[in-house]
């Protein structure tokens, strides 16, 4: 599946990737392929991205996540590196 | 005919002029790739909000949220974008005459009740609303210097907190739309309360729409993503007037250099004719002197 992480100033990631974690509103949850759609708010939190067995993390400053057919999108106020 | 030179020293002073003018084109030329560039950053963060708000459109029908409940606009804050620099062609002056003709046209009434705030973005806009004393809001000259969606935001947070509070009842944002390096468009549009999106009845999107999971519910996402997109909304008036700002002075540089260009080929013409006649007059002197002094 794929993923992209937006934020009003950039693109800060663009990639296949084979899970998610991301800090919803009701607690913090993973996407895998074939998630269904969902729309969340997030809180401030970390972005736990996993690529085989490669791991990134981003810290994240709230925002949505969409999950559809196989796209994720989080929409970030911003990210800290 | 001209002192000869007088016309030397307006050419050296002008040829400076022209590099200074030249100078100045390449500068907003590199700016203006920046600022373009941060807009087209911006872009899918902006698409993809408002694809999601128009998704969720039909409880911001019914929402409760405070910012887009509809008011008497009793008080109303204008927000002027303009630039903290000259030298950019008309750019200033149109946003400010637009600014006006907006506080004599649509908010007479407010602004002879003195219930007409300006929130000036940029020096140029800020100066000229203080002069005329006007009730200015905060000072936001140095956004420009450190230009990003965080320093925005907090300008954007405290407009919002003064519509929450009744301070205004309306907020409307004017700046130069970027249409490219030679064009600007000056657009006035509505902040706060957020315009609803047209009701889309029986719409054939609205037919396939996907059945989401919402986390934790409409309402509360819909009254998350409203502020977050006012506050896009800001900021990328902001951008856009930055860009159009370079796109001007860029303009106005290029001509300035051209017209420079075009004075000093005037100025050398002139010097050389004069030069021409001041060797023909001497020659006369010293060819009637001489056959005067073998006549004599």
């Amino acid at each position: 599946m794929t993923l992209e992480i937006l934020t009003p100033d950039q693109t800060v990631y663009k990639g296949e990737v084979t899970s998610v974690t991301v800090p919803g509103a009701l607690g913090s949850f993973e996407v895998l392929n074939n998630h269904a759609p969902i729309i969340s708010i997030l809180e401030d939190g970390k972005v736990i991205i996993r690529e085989g067995k490669t791991e990134q993390i981003y810290q994240i400053k709230g925002g949505v996540v969409e999950v559809i057919d196989n796209k994720v999108i989080v929409l970030a106020e911003g990210v800290v590196t | 005919m001209a002192n000869l030179k007088e016309v030397r020293n307006r050419i050296v002073s002008i040829s400076s002029t022209q590099q200074i003018t030249k100078a100045m084109k390449m500068v907003s030329a590199a700016k203006l790739k920046r600022a373009t560039n941060a807009i087209v950053q911006l872009r899918p963060y902006a698409n993809k909000l408002k694809d999601i708000l128009t998704n969720l459109s039909t409880s911001l029908e019914d929402s409760t949220s405070p910012f887009i409940q509809e008011r008497e606009p009793v008080r109303v804050l204008v927000v002027v974008v303009s630039s903290n620099r000259g030298l950019a062609g008309a750019f200033n002056a149109n946003v400010i005459k637009t600014a006006n003709s907006l506080i004599a046209g649509k908010y007479a009434t407010q602004n002879q009740n003195q219930n007409v705030s300006i929130l000036a973005i940029g020096k140029k806009g800020k100066d000229f609303y203080e002069r005329r004393k006007y009730k200015t809001i905060g000072n936001h000259t140095e956004i420009f210097s450190d230009l990003s969606f965080e320093n925005v935001s907090t300008v954007t947070q405290t407009i919002m907190d003064g519509f929450v509070n009744g301070d205004y009842d309306r907020v409307d944002v004017i700046y130069n739309q970027f249409k490219n390096a030679g064009m600007q468009i000056l657009v006035t549009e509505q902040l706060l309360p957020l315009p609803r999106p047209a009701a889309k009845a029986g719409d054939a999107a609205a037919e396939s729409r996907v059945d989401y999971i919402l986390e934790p519910s409409q309402e509360e996402i819909v009254n998350s993503l409203i502020p977050k997109s006012i506050k896009t909304q800001l900021y990328k008036a902001v951008l856009d007037s930055w860009a159009s700002e370079h796109g001007a002075r860029m303009t106005a540089m290029d001509k300035a250099t051209e017209n420079a260009g075009d004075l000093i080929k005037s100025l050398k013409l002139s010097y050389n004719q004069a030069r021409q006649a001041a060797i023909t007059t001497e020659l006369t002197e010293i060819v009637s002197g001489a056959a005067a002094l073998s006549n004599g």
